[in-house]
């Protein structure tokens, strides 16, 4: 067996700082690229005067947006069919834009001729409430675009709205509430950068650059810029986290090939923290209006959404191209439900663009904290527990596999049984009666709980594209003659442990150790062709294809073995990592011994070349469907407002665990990022749109101080769809996380009347939700 | 990467030759201790010194904690986390524990020095509330010699202290006297963040009566980081309750807080008074 708990492979190299980041990449004669931003959230651009920049001695180019014109490379397209500058040419839009491109002989010279440029900017009113953008009089963002006369992107909707609304009229309960996701960051501890080496002499670019989809970019590199693909090479080292964030190609990534190519000499470029938290996608930015339908006695019948979504300055939202809204329609969640409608418009505003990252599992994050904040709201009307609110309305096992009623179809689960081991693991009634007698004496303590069914590992390809590539992945594998292997796929791990997990799939494939399994991935010239990793698609795509090319590996060594055996294959069977004739498992034939004489003079059959290797593309048929209840407890001083977790359960199914270390440590990391988003993270604006979360001193990451000691459960629903039964699990503790904690503060401030409260609890938040004076958290307090 | 503008720099072997050296490299040159503050506003080319002078070798002249004629001198190159663990200093003033805990994180503690946050004059800067609190004296050294200066009227305003240019902060002096408890109370966001609101307590009660009180206050617009309309209350009054929540709303109505993203103006005020109370409780107690 080589699933169970085994160290990652990667953790040699990364804890003893061996790790190979782009900004670890040197390159003879290497020149230092540097972006100047505008300060502005709106401004017509006057005039930019480069002069003194190129004058400064170290400076060996300046590029702006007229530069970039003259190349046809001013603008570049988004992965939402829309477009962004490069570098600006007309106007800024968002403040931290790319307005020019300084390459200078190192970092200091390059920061230091930022300073040299004279841009001269006209300001205009800005749109930073999204509410404001559809008014009448608002400024046109977008007038680059032909007949643009308002800020207006999007209109979509999913579901039966006429059987919701029906529902909606005969329900002896309904219940309402307007809630915001704020805009948050993933903030990656390495921030985006690219080093691009264009080779004149062989028309060869070779672009290092933290991405989560290599592939794809190399292909869009070629589409835009009108390169010969096969002369592109995109290798993405080490990630140092990506989080969705890496998904996208930025205009500062086009910068430094430009800027290779002008110079010749190969040019780096690394973003710096605030320019990440400025520039780089941010996530969610959801202005949301739930409601619930549901009869006395707490059946829910339908759930109905309006979202106004806030997509920034150019729509660069990564998600299939069917899906403006990604699958924000999962909204159902996990219930059993007659009927659910959504109608979802997506606004341009003057912020940075972007709009999936942080692990949302393309906004289902969203889509859980909606439904979940909901089904507390509704069990606060009808005076109903919320946790036996959500056992009675649970889809039960023998309804999967499931077709929800905006069109899903939920593989496998057992929720109830999640849900009931949750409890069991909190010990609810006690954590119950513990509070009730904090209540009377004046203490808030709350206990919130949350139940997630994520939707992750897209395709299938027919219905799911990203630019017209559809989304499946490739796997290619080799077994050299002694029996070691090597894995190529084409995803990317940004910590996720894929060198790992990847070769004990391989291992238990083909009777190997896994240790006897390398994985290659992230360099185009050395991987098949796929998405890459996001959307917690690598194990339920790239994991299936890495069981799939084993097997074909394995059907292949089969017939090897049948000749090394002098037996027919048909009389084989696969036993204990063996071929061997069925009834004499004695005599079996081991995958390295297979595979040395499959490259020896061994006489195979006709129509069998030699050696052991194949290659395999995975389609998959279905998403997968992850699950988990979470619940959370926390204490808050009336006195302050402040929050402090006390504990946290989260039982996750995500099917087969390969490996349940890894697992785990994916758990913990959303988990925090759950506790960050619900009680600090935010970025918001004022009403020039300046960004204030712009340094870590504003956009506060929790740290273990603000983290319990995480209570882990698990329960083990295998994917009748996946080769080897496997979920994913990148994306669930994020996904359902933040609700379960706002669930919680709510929870304990309920004898002030409070139903719900906006993320980020912060202190200050808190005190004024108590006081029922909220404000706005995506705005500047004021 | 953030970088700085170009700048020079010079190590001091003496509080002497720092001062020659301050006076060489004139009003543009700009001393470094922690580093802690200054350099990540060079970095963020918000300050762009022309010259660099590094105290950082002058632990023996500027790194000592002792009880001397019964004051506590702290000198202004003790960092932060020497401080917290400076039991000579803990054990008579708690508060030095109380707010040390809570003031960055370990790695900023490690190279973050006295001097250095009070030369900062960060109007949210915990030791500024501190040493209000405990009513200290700043011991300033210029090219002419020694000054002294009571810390309520060492910042002059937000960004600006005494310390005029050429001259070094060396050392803080805490009057110690018995009868004394002492606590800080914070809130923040986030550990390792700044206070959105603290409060420092120190009270000497003799034959039952608060003989003295001291309030700092942080980040609530506080003039001189403390309370003298609250401390003026409590002054020949028994220590209680009422008494510490009547000084909390004095201190809290003479406070003149600003919004910003850590929170709204009202919840600061609500704070000033919330923790003046808190401390003043756990002061008392301490004694
Ligand atoms: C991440 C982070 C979190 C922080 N959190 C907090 C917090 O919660 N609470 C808090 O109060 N502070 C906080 N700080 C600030 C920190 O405590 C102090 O600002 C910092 O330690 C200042 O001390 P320093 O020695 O680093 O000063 P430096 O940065 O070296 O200097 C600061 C200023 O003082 C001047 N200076 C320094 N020493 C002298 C001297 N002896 N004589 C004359 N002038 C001098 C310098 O010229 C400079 O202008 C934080 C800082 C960071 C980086």
């Amino acid at each position: 067996m080589s699933y169970g708990p085994m160290h990652r492979k990667e953790d040699a190299r990364f804890i003893r700082g061996r790790g190979n980041y782009t900004d670890d990449v040197r390159l003879p004669g290497m020149l230092y690229g540097a972006i100047l931003r505008s300060p502005h959230a709106h401004a017509r651009i006057v005039s930019v005067d480069t002069s003194a920049a190129e004058a400064h001695p170290k400076v060996r180019a300046v590029i702006t947006g007229q530069t970039l014109a003259g190349l046809n490379l001013a603008w570049m397209p988004t992965l939402s069919q829309d477009t962004q500058a490069v570098l600006a040419t007309d106007k800024v839009r968002f403040q931290g834009q790319e307005v020019a491109f300084v390459v200078a002989e190192d970092a200091y010279s390059a920061r230091d001729a930022l300073e040299l440029i004279d841009v001269e900017y006209e300001p205009l009113d800005a749109v930073i409430d999204a509410r404001n953008a559809l008014d009448p009089g608002a400024p046109v963002i977008r007038d680059d675009l032909e007949g643009r006369t308002g800020n207006h992107i999007f209109d979509w909707e999913a579901g039966d709205r006429a059987r919701t609304d029906a529902l909606f009229e005969q329900a002896e309960v309904t219940v309402a509430q307007d809630m915001i996701y704020p805009r948050v960051h993933p903030a990656p501890l390495e921030t985006c950068g690219a080093l691009a080496d264009f080779d004149k002499v062989t028309g060869k670019l070779t672009v290092w650059c933290p991405t989560q989809a290599p592939h794809a970019h190399r292909t869009l590199y070629a589409m835009v810029a009108g390169l010969p693909e096969h002369k592109i090479r995109v290798i993405s080292p080490d990630i140092g986290g990506g989080f969705g964030g890496k998904v996208g190609i930025y205009p500062g990534y086009v910068c430094a090939i430009v800027g290779s190519i002008v110079t010749g000499k190969p040019v780096k470029w690394m973003e710096d923290r605030s320019e990440n938290l400025m520039s780089t996608a941010f996530a969610r930015d959801y202005h949301m209006r739930g409601e619930v339908a549901a009869t006395r006695d707490g059946r829910i019948q339908a759930i109905r959404v309006k979202v106004l979504a806030d997509h920034g300055a150019f729509n660069g939202t990564a998600q299939p191209t069917k899906f403006p809204a990604g699958f924000f329609h999962v909204f159902s969640g996990s219930y059993d439900i007659e009927a659910a409608h959504c109608e979802v418009t997506g606004v341009y505003t003057n912020k940075a663009p972007g709009g999936v990252a942080y692990a949302c599992s393309f906004r289902v994050t969203e889509a859980v904290y909606l439904v979940e904040r909901m089904v507390d709201v509704l069990a606060a009307e009808l005076g109903l527990d919320p946790a036996e609110l959500r056992m009675r309305n649970l889809l039960k096992p023998e309804q999967f596999p499931y077709t929800s009623p905006t069109g899903w179809e939920y593989d496998s689960g057992d929720y109830p049984k999640a849900l009931r081991l949750a409890m069991d693991m909190a010990g609810y009634d006690k954590l119950r009666a513990e509070q009730a007698d904090k209540r009377a004496r004046g203490e808030l303590m709350g206990i919130g709980v949350s139940f997630f069914t994520e939707a992750v590992g897209a395709g299938p390809r027919k219905h799911m594209d990203i630019l017209g590539l559809g989304m499946a992945d490739g796997a290619e594998l080799r077994v050299h003659p002694t029996g070691k292997a090597v894995l190529r796929v084409s995803c990317q791990s940004q910590g996720q442990g894929h060198e790992t997990t990847f070769a004990q799939i391989v291992g238990q494939e083909l009777g190997i150790p896994a240790d006897d399994v390398e994985v290659v991935h992230g360099d185009t010239d050395q991987t098949p062709f796929g998405l890459g990793t996001y959307g917690s698609r690598s194990t339920p795509v790239s994991g299936a294809a890495a069981a799939l090319v084993s097997r074909k590996v394995r059907d292949r060594a089969k017939i090897v073995a049948a000749a090394m055996l002098e037996a027919s294959p048909d009389d084989l069977e696969w036993a204990d990592g063996k071929w061997s004739v069925v009834g004499d498992p004695s005599a079996g034939r081991s995958m390295a011994e297979i595979a040395l004489a499959a490259h020896s003079n061994l006489e195979l059959p006709d129509g069998v070349e030699g050696h052991l290797d194949a290659v395999t593309v995975y389609n998959p048929p279905n998403l997968t469907y992850p699950f988990g209840a979470y619940i959370c407890v926390v204490d808050v001083d009336p006195g302050t407002g402040q929050v402090k977790v006390r504990r946290f359960v989260a039982v996750d199914d995500c099917g087969v665990r390969i490996n349940p270390m890894i697992v785990e440590g994916q758990i913990h990391g959303g988990l925090a990022d759950g506790v960050g988003m619900a009680l600090m993270q935010v970025m918001a604006f004022d009403e020039d749109g300046n960004h204030l979360g712009a340094s870590f001193m504003d956009y506060l990451l929790p740290t273990a101080m603000e983290c319990p000691s995480w209570e882990l459960g698990a329960t083990v629903t295998p994917s009748p769809t996946h080769p080897i039964g496997a979920k994913g699990v990148g994306e669930s503790a994020t996904v359902g996380s933040p609700a379960a904690v706002v669930n919680a503060v709510v929870d304990a401030l309920g004898p002030y009347g409070v139903r719900h409260a906006d993320m980020p609890l912060t202190p200050a938040n808190v005190w004024r939700v108590v006081n029922g004076d909220p404000f706005r958290t995506d705005l500047a307090i004021p | 990467m953030q970088v700085p503008a170009t700048f020079e720099y010079e190590r001091a072997d003496s509080v002497t030759h720092a001062l020659e050296l301050l006076e060489r490299y004139g009003p543009e040159a700009r001393v470094v201790a922690g580093g802690h503050s200054l350099i990540p506003m060079m970095k963020l080319r918000l300050a762009q010194p022309e010259a660099l002078i590094d105290i950082n070798g002058l632990a023996a002249e500027l790194g000592r904690i002792a009880v001397e004629g019964g004051e506590l001198a702290i000198g202004a190159l003790v960092r932060h986390a020497e401080l917290l663990e400076s039991a000579t200093a803990t054990d008579l003033f708690p508060i030095f524990r109380d707010a040390e805990r809570v003031i960055a994180d370990p790695i900023v503690r490690n190279r973050g020095t006295v001097g250095g946050s009070l030369c900062q004059g960060d109007p949210s800067e915990d030791l500024s509330a501190v040493f209000a609190a405990l009513r200290a004296t700043a011991v300033i050294q210029g090219p002419g010699g020694t000054r002294t200066v009571p810390v309520r009227l060492f910042h002059e305003g937000p960004y600006e202290t005494a310390v005029g240019p050429g001259e070094l902060l060396i050392q803080l002096r805490v009057p110690v006297a018995p009868g004394t408890g002492s606590a800080y109370e914070k809130v923040e966001r986030r550990v390792g963040d700044w206070p959105v609101a603290a409060a420092g307590a120190v009270l000497r009660v003799e034959d039952g009566v608060i003989a003295q009180a001291g309030i700092g206050l942080t980040a609530v617009g506080a003039a001189h980081f403390c309370a003298p309309e609250a401390e003026e209350h409590l002054t020949g009054r028994p220590p209680g309750a009422e008494a510490f929540a009547e000084a909390g709303r004095i201190a809290a109505e003479h406070c003149a807080p600003s919004a910003d993203q850590r929170g709204p103006a009202d919840y600061k005020r609500h704070l000033a008074a919330e923790l003046t109370r808190r401390a003043l409780a756990t002061a008392a107690g301490r004694i």
